[in-house]
């Protein structure tokens, strides 16, 4: 067994790009592979709904382009985790198609093994009718025929066990759909042997990039270094530095708890975690634990589309308007809807978001006082975009001309920054699959496939 | 008059998964960090008052002395990203906390 383990992890999300001297002097340490998340669920359901990336083609290209120079064809492993964002097949192959590029154009070839992480519809069912699905939380509806049909493409969050039976395929580059964030990286240090635990608190320390370290990014690269009885974790560019606030601050970072993280098949016990200076920039980790789960819970992700919307952006800076605009606002909903009066008023959605007032907190905002201006946005939602933009453009030209009690401004309420000033935004979609399911294997949902590249 | 915002080092909000919010407070020193949470300043009751939310929708409040920090959960009403959201990260939810007044605490 090797006596320690260095890991590169370049960036928060692949494709968010990184300096090019921070990765440089991480490839200069001779780090043992390239880790890097490529998913999350932070941008909510529109990117699994509609099956689209979180970052672009060019961003992605560019990144892949820097671990293909340095990494690739210097024998070192690369590890991409959720692939394109949401980890399902397209997302998946999109990375493949730019990876595909990627190596064409420098002339490599390399050999790939992708991991899937889709789980078919009705494998969710069964687990549904054999009571093998479990609630993630009261808010969130406990999961029937109906959700499951009118969700899309479905993923499981994949634990280590998958990522290191691809590893054992010897392949230069491992492209996994939907996995745990710190999977990826623990997968390469369980497979040396390091301990678990360990692994995954170093992993869910290195998977947001550099934004374990001050000042925190996670557009910049970081090393973790995996002991036996700890691990290390520093920041490449000169201008950061990890420190024991930093990264136990990192460790609570987006988790409910911050000493128990439940992770595919184990919790983490970070209750006797011990965080320590080991010089400027880089800060040891003692003590997590890794404790086996009774069952092997994976969590499931799937969104439905349930509306479509049209919206407008416009400022407002007359006094007496922003004074009374939350009245207007109900007075032009009820003109709307004796407008279309074809329209049965039930089928549609009226909503307005009053930055400068509540914009940001809604019901919750503690200091209603108003700017002296303000920007109301407003959408339309229905079944269809044509109806959405109808119900929009009605909203728009009411409140635009609406001749509320004791109006100066005659001419027209509203400044609108664009023309046009209605944007049709496409569909909308929710989080309908949120829920854990239980499953015999570790990996018999997450096949592993090897191919060449380039094709 | 002093607020949590002015003494503690990092106040912030972040989903933790589409359906909950977690809020973190963190302290600098470690005696500040001792005085709020001797204090009992952030609890369920006036966590419930701030977010207009039930107590049961509170499901972790913890203090984690490592980190001189303290962290609330509480589920979503309205899920990330679907109709009627306005915070799609969930990051600008810590406005209500950070005008808590400290004089008290720091003082007593």
């Amino acid at each position: 067994m090797k006596n320690k383990l260095k890991i590169l992890s370049p960036c928060g999300i692949l494709g968010y790009g990184f300096p090019r001297e921070s990765f440089v002097k991480g490839i200069s340490q001779k780090p043992d592979a390239i880790v890097v998340d490529a998913g999350s669920t932070d941008a909510g359901p529109h990117k699994l709904g509609a099956g689209c990336a979180i970052v672009s083609r060019m961003a992605m290209y560019q990144d892949l382009q820097m671990f293909v120079e340095y990494g690739v064809k210097a024998g070192i492993p690369v590890v991409i985790g959720s692939a394109g964002g949401a980890g399902a097949a397209v997302h998946v192959q999109w990375t493949l198609n730019i990876l595909n590029d990627v190596l064409k154009d420098a002339g490599v070839t390399a050999r790939v093994a992708v991991v899937h992480a889709d789980i078919p519809h009705e494998v969710v069912m069964g687990a549904v009718n054999e009571g093998r699905i479990l609630s993630m939380g009261a808010n969130i509806p406990a999961l029937n025929r109906q959700i499951v049909d009118e969700t899309g493409d479905i993923v499981a969050q994949m634990g280590h066990e998958p990522i290191v039976r691809a590893l054992d395929t010897g392949a230069d580059i491992i492209v996994a759909g939907r996995a745990y964030d710190p999977s990826s990286f623990a997968a390469v240090c369980i497979r040396e042997g390091f301990d678990p635990g360990l692994a995954y608190h170093m992993g869910k320390v290195l998977e947001c990039g550099a934004l374990c370290a001050e000042p925190g990014t996670t557009k910049d690269c970081i090393m973790g270094t995996i002991y036996s009885d700890h691990f290390e974790v520093e920041a490449l560019n000169p201008a950061r530095r990890c420190t024991v606030t930093t990264v136990a601050a990192h460790t609570f970072y987006e988790k409910e708890n911050p000493c128990v993280l439940h992770g595919p098949g184990f919790t983490l016990d970070l209750t006797g975690c011990r965080f320590e200076q080991v010089s400027d920039t880089a800060v040891a980790v003692y003590g997590s634990r890794y404790e086996k789960a009774e069952t092997y819970n994976v969590k499931l992700e799937g969104a439905r589309k349930v509306a479509y919307r049209t919206f407008v952006v416009a400022g407002i800076r007359d006094p007496l308007l922003i004074g009374r605009i939350e009245e207007v606002e109900e007075l032009v909903k009820q003109s709307v809807r004796t407008q279309l009066h074809q329209l049965d008023p039930d089928s549609y959605q009226m909503n307005y978001y009053n930055y400068g007032i509540d914009g940001i907190m809604g019901d919750t905002e503690p200091d209603r006082t108003p700017g002296h201006e303000i920007c109301v946005m407003f959408e339309a939602l229905a079944q269809t975009q044509e109806i959405a933009n109808t119900v929009c453009a009605s909203m728009r030209s009411t409140l635009l001309h609406y001749g509320y009690e004791g109006r100066k401004s005659t001419a027209g309420n509203l400044a609108f920054p664009f023309a046009p000033s209605d944007v049709p935004f496409g569909p909308v979609y929710q989080f309908s699959v949120y829920h854990l399911m239980q499953i015999p294997d570790p990996v018999e949902l997450f096949p592993v496939e090897c191919v060449n590249m380039p094709r | 008059m002093k607020t949590l915002y002015d003494i503690a080092k990092v106040i912030r909000s972040k989903n933790a998964g589409p359906f909950s919010i977690t809020l973190d407070v963190l302290f600098e020193s470690e005696e500040t960090y001792r005085k709020v949470k001797d204090s009992n300043l952030i609890n369920r009751s006036l966590i419930a008052k701030l977010y207009k939310i039930p107590e049961e929708s509170i499901t972790e409040l913890v203090y984690f002395d490592q980190a001189h920090g303290i962290k609330v959960t509480y589920d979503r009403k309205i899920s990330s990203g679907t109709i009627g959201d306005r915070d799609v990260y969930g990051a600008q939810q810590h406005a209500p906390l950070m005008l808590l007044p400290v004089d008290d605490v720091i003082c007593g």
